[in-house]
C-alpha cells in the first residue's frame, strides 16, 4: 500500500514538474511573438486600405524576422523572438468583428493586435481589448472618439487621428496663401464624412472667418452617381471645394467631376486622396491638393528608413506604398519598439502584456513618416507631424509638390481637450 | 430658370440609371412572380464583364465607337448565359413552393455572387472611362455636362421603348402577356410557360448586366458594388407598381426629379428622399402607381 502510494505521488509530481516547461513554453510560444494583423482583405476598403496595410505587415515581418531592417530596427523579431502574422480579414459588423478579434486573443492567442481601418470597428474593439488585457494598437482608424469618450489602458492608437486631416487641409490652404471667399464639400454620409467635414468647416471659420458656405454635399456611402452633387458643387462657386471620399467613391467622383470643370472652377482639398493618385494619374489635374492621412506616402521625410520601405515595397508589389502601408508601417514598429522596451525593463523576459502596454505610453518611436509619440490621452495616443502637398504630373509621373509640413501642436489638440472645443476656440484651449 | 434646367437634366440622368437598373427586377416580378435580390449582383457582373470587354477592346485598338455595340452585346451574353442556367437549375425547382422561399433562393444567390465576383476579378477597382470620355460634353447654360448623359438617357428610353414593343407587337410578347395574367390558362393554352420563364429569367438579368455595363464607364467597378442597387431597385419597383414597366418609368423619373431637387436645395434631405416618396406611394397605393390588376380567384 505504502509502494503504491509512493508510487502514485511520484507519478504526480513528474506529471506535475513535467508540465511547467511546457506551460512555460506555452506562454513563450517557444520564443515566438505572435501577432494578430486585422484589416480588410475584401469588399470596398480592401483595395484602397486593407491590402497595402496587409502587404506592408507581411513585407516588414518577413524583414524584421531575418534582421535586415536598418537601425533602430535592425535586430531579429522582436527582441529575437521570431514574429509570426495571423491575418484576418476586417470585413463584416461590428459584432463579427469583436467576435472575431475574441478568437484572435482566446482561440490564436495573440500577444498582441494591431489593427483596424474602419472607426467603427476601432470604437467595438478597443473596449474588448482592456477587457481581454491585450495590447492592440490600432494603426488607422481616423475616429477621435476612442479617447475622447473614455479612457483605455490596453488601446493604443499609433497615428494621428483624423482631426489632422481636416485641420491640416484648412492650414495648408492658409499656408498657400488660397483666398477663400467660400467653401464646399462633398463627403460621404457617415461618421467619417460627417466628422470630416464638421471639423474642416470649424477650422475654416477660424483661418477665414468671412468665407461662406456655399453647399455641402453628403450622399450616401458607396452611392457613386455624383451628377447632381457636382452640379450643386459647380453652382455653389466656391473657391474650395473638401472631400474626405474614398475609395470607389473617390474614384466615380474624380471621373465624374474633372471633365465637368470642377477641378478648375474651385481648388479641391482631398484628404485621402493619396491612395487613388497612382491609378488616377492621368485623371486628376495638377494643383489639386492631396492629403495622405499624415505625412506619408510622397509627402514622408527623406530619412535612410523612409527609403528602405520605399524600396523594399516597391520592390516587392511593383508599385510605391501608399499612408495605408506607412500607418501599418507605424503600428509594427510601434510594437516592436515597444516589446524590446519592455524586455529591456523586465530582464529580457518575454513581457506581459502590462509590460507591454506601460512600455508604450509615453513611448518616441520611429517610422518611415518621421517620428511619432504616444503622448496623449494618457499615452495612449500617438501624434506626429504632418504634410499636405499639390499632385502634379512630372515626366508623365505623379508626384507631390509644394508640400508644407506642420508640426503636432498645430494639427492635433492638447491632451485632454476635445477636437471640437480645440477648433473652436481657435486652436488655443489648452 | 437655369436651377431648373440644371435640375431637370441631373433629375433626368438619374432617373434613366434608376431606370434601367430597376426595369430587369420588375419584368421578372411581372411574368414570374420572384423578387430576385440577386438583381444587384447581376448588375455588378455587368459591370464586371464590362471593365473586361472594354480593357480588351481598347488594348487591342478596336474602333472606339464600337465599344458601346461591345457593351451592350457583352451584358446580353452574359445574362442570356447565365440568367437561364440560374432559372433551370435553382429556381424551377421550386415553382411549387412558397414564395418566401424563392426568396431567401435568391438571397443566399446574392451572397454566392458576391464572391463568386471576387473571385474571378479579385478585389482591386476597375475603371474603363474611356466610352465616357469619347462622346465628349455640351453646355447647358455656364454649366458642363458630359454627353454620356444623352447616351444613357437615350439608352433608357430605347429600352423603355424596346420593351413595351416587344410586349405590345410581337407574338413572343402576347404570350408573355397571357403568362402573367395567368400562368394556367397560359399553359392550357399550350405556351410552354417554363421555356417562357427561362426566357424571361434571361432578359431580367441581361436587362440588370446591361445597367452594370453602361455604369461602368463612369464609376471605378468594385466589390459591393451592387448592394446599394438591389435597394434602390426595389424602391423604384415596390413605388412603380410589381410587374408594371411604365410604373418603373414614372417612379424613376419621379425619384431622380426630386432628389435633384433636394441636392440642389436641401442636400440633407437626399439620403432618404427616394425612400419618402416610396413610403408617400404606398400609403395612398398600397400596391404602387400602376399596379397590374389581378383577377381574384375562388
Amino acid at each position: 500500500m505504502k509502494l503504491r502510494r509512493a508510487l502514485i505521488a511520484s507519478a504526480v509530481a513528474s506529471a506535475a514538474v513535467g508540465m511547467l516547461p511546457a506551460q512555460a513554453l506555452a506562454d513563450n510560444h517557444g520564443g515566438e511573438v505572435k501577432i494578430g494583423i486585422v484589416t480588410f482583405l475584401s469588399g470596398a476598403a480592401a483595395s484602397p486600405f486593407g491590402v497595402p496595410a496587409r502587404n506592408a505587415a507581411e513585407m516588414l515581418i518577413q524583414a524584421f524576422n531575418s534582421g535586415k531592417a536598418p537601425a533602430p530596427y535592425n535586430t531579429k523579431g522582436f527582441g529575437g523572438m521570431k514574429i509570426t502574422p495571423v491575418i484576418i480579414d476586417e470585413a463584416g459588423s461590428g459584432t463579427n468583428t469583436v467576435t472575431e478579434y475574441r478568437n484572435l486573443v482566446q482561440r490564436e492567442k495573440v500577444d498582441l493586435v494591431v489593427g483596424y481601418v474602419s472607426s467603427g470597428n476601432c470604437l467595438a474593439v478597443a473596449p474588448v481589448a482592456d477587457e481581454l488585457k491585450t495590447v492592440t494598437y490600432l494603426f488607422d482608424c481616423g475616429t477621435p472618439r476612442i479617447f475622447e469618450e473614455s479612457p483605455k489602458q490596453f488601446a493604443f492608437r499609433s497615428t494621428n487621428h483624423a482631426a489632422a486631416d481636416n485641420v491640416g487641409a484648412a492650414l495648408y490652404l492658409k499656408s498657400i496663401g488660397l483666398k477663400a471667399k467660400s467653401f464646399s464639400g462633398i463627403n460621404q454620409n457617415y461618421a467619417w464624412g460627417q466628422d470630416s467635414w464638421a471639423d474642416f468647416e470649424r477650422s475654416m471659420k477660424v483661418y477665414y472667418p468671412k468665407a461662406e458656405v456655399g453647399t455641402s454635399q453628403m450622399p450616401k456611402l458607396f452611392a457613386g452617381q455624383y451628377s447632381a452633387e457636382i452640379s450643386a458643387l459647380l453652382r455653389s462657386k466656391a473657391d474650395v471645394v473638401h472631400s474626405s471620399l474614398w475609395g470607389g467613391d473617390l474614384e466615380a467622383f474624380i471621373l465624374q467631376a474633372v471633365p465637368r470643370g470642377l477641378f478648375k472652377r474651385s481648388t479641391v482639398v482631398l484628404t485621402a486622396g493619396e491612395p487613388a493618385m497612382f491609378r488616377m494619374a492621368d485623371k486628376i489635374p495638377d494643383g489639386t491638393i492631396i492629403g495622405a492621412r499624415g505625412p506619408f506616402g510622397l509627402a514622408a521625410p527623406d530619412t535612410e528608413l523612409n527609403r528602405w520601405f520605399r524600396s523594399q515595397y516597391s520592390d516587392r508589389y511593383n508599385t510605391p506604398p501608399t499612408y495605408p502601408s506607412y500607418h501599418m508601417a507605424h503600428g509594427i514598429m510601434a510594437a516592436k519598439m515597444a516589446y524590446e522596451r519592455a524586455m529591456k525593463a523586465n530582464g529580457g523576459k518575454k513581457p506581459t502584456s502590462e509590460q507591454l502596454a506601460a512600455a508604450t505610453r509615453g513611448m518616441t518611436f520611429e517610422g518611415p513618416g518621421g517620428s511619432a509619440k504616444f503622448a496623449l490621452s494618457g499615452g495612449q495616443q500617438a501624434v506626429g507631424d504632418y504634410a499636405y502637398g499639390q499632385f502634379k504630373k512630372v515626366n508623365g509621373k505623379p508626384t507631390i509638390t509644394n508640400i508644407k509640413r506642420f508640426t503636432v501642436d498645430q494639427i492635433m489638440p492638447p491632451d485632454g481637450v476635445k477636437t471640437a472645443d480645440w477648433i473652436n476656440s481657435g486652436f488655443k484651449a489648452k | 430658370m437655369e436651377d431648373l434646367m440644371f435640375i431637370l437634366m441631373d433629375g433626368i440622368n438619374f432617373a434613366a440609371w434608376l431606370f434601367l437598373a430597376a426595369v430587369g427586377l420588375t419584368l421578372i416580378y411581372g411574368v414570374m412572380k420572384i423578387l430576385n435580390v440577386a438583381h444587384g449582383s447581376f448588375y455588378a457582373m455587368g459591370a464586371y464583364v464590362a471593365a473586361s470587354t472594354l480593357g480588351f477592346w481598347f488594348d487591342n485598338n478596336m474602333p472606339p465607337f464600337l465599344s458601346y455595340v461591345a457593351l451592350l452585346v457583352a451584358a446580353f451574353v452574359a445574362g442570356f448565359i447565365v440568367g437561364p442556367i440560374i432559372e433551370r437549375v435553382l429556381l424551377k425547382p421550386q415553382y411549387d413552393r412558397d414564395e418566401h422561399l424563392i426568396l431567401l433562393i435568391t438571397y443566399g444567390l446574392f451572397l454566392i455572387l458576391e464572391d463568386v465576383l471576387k473571385l474571378i476579378w479579385g478585389v482591386d477597382p476597375y475603371f474603363v472611362s474611356q466610352p465616357y470620355e469619347l462622346v465628349g460634353s455640351f453646355e447647358l447654360g455656364d454649366m458642363i455636362y458630359p454627353s454620356y448623359y444623352l447616351l444613357m438617357a437615350g439608352l433608357a428610353l430605347a429600352v423603355g421603348l424596346g420593351l413595351m414593343l416587344l410586349l405590345n407587337r410581337t407574338h413572343f410578347g402576347r404570350m408573355l402577356v397571357s403568362v402573367i395574367h395567368d400562368r394556367e390558362i397560359s399553359s392550357a393554352m399550350g405556351i410552354n410557360v417554363g421555356r417562357m420563364f427561362a426566357i424571361t429569367f434571361g432578359l431580367g438579368v441581361s436587362l440588370a448586366a446591361l445597367a452594370g455595363a453602361f455604369t461602368a464607364p463612369t464609376v471605378s467597378v468594385t466589390p459591393g458594388m451592387g448592394v446599394e442597387v438591389i435597394v434602390l431597385s426595389f424602391a423604384v419597383v415596390v413605388t412603380g407598381g410589381l410587374g408594371s414597366l411604365p410604373g418603373v418609368a414614372l417612379a424613376a423619373v419621379m425619384m431622380g426629379i426630386v432628389r435633384a431637387i433636394c441636392v440642389f436645395y436641401a442636400p440633407e434631405l437626399e439620403l432618404f428622399v427616394i425612400y419618402s416618396i416610396m413610403a408617400l406611394v404606398l400609403t395612398f397605393r398600397p400596391r404602387g402607381l400602376f399596379s397590374i390588376a389581378e383577377a381574384r380567384k375562388i
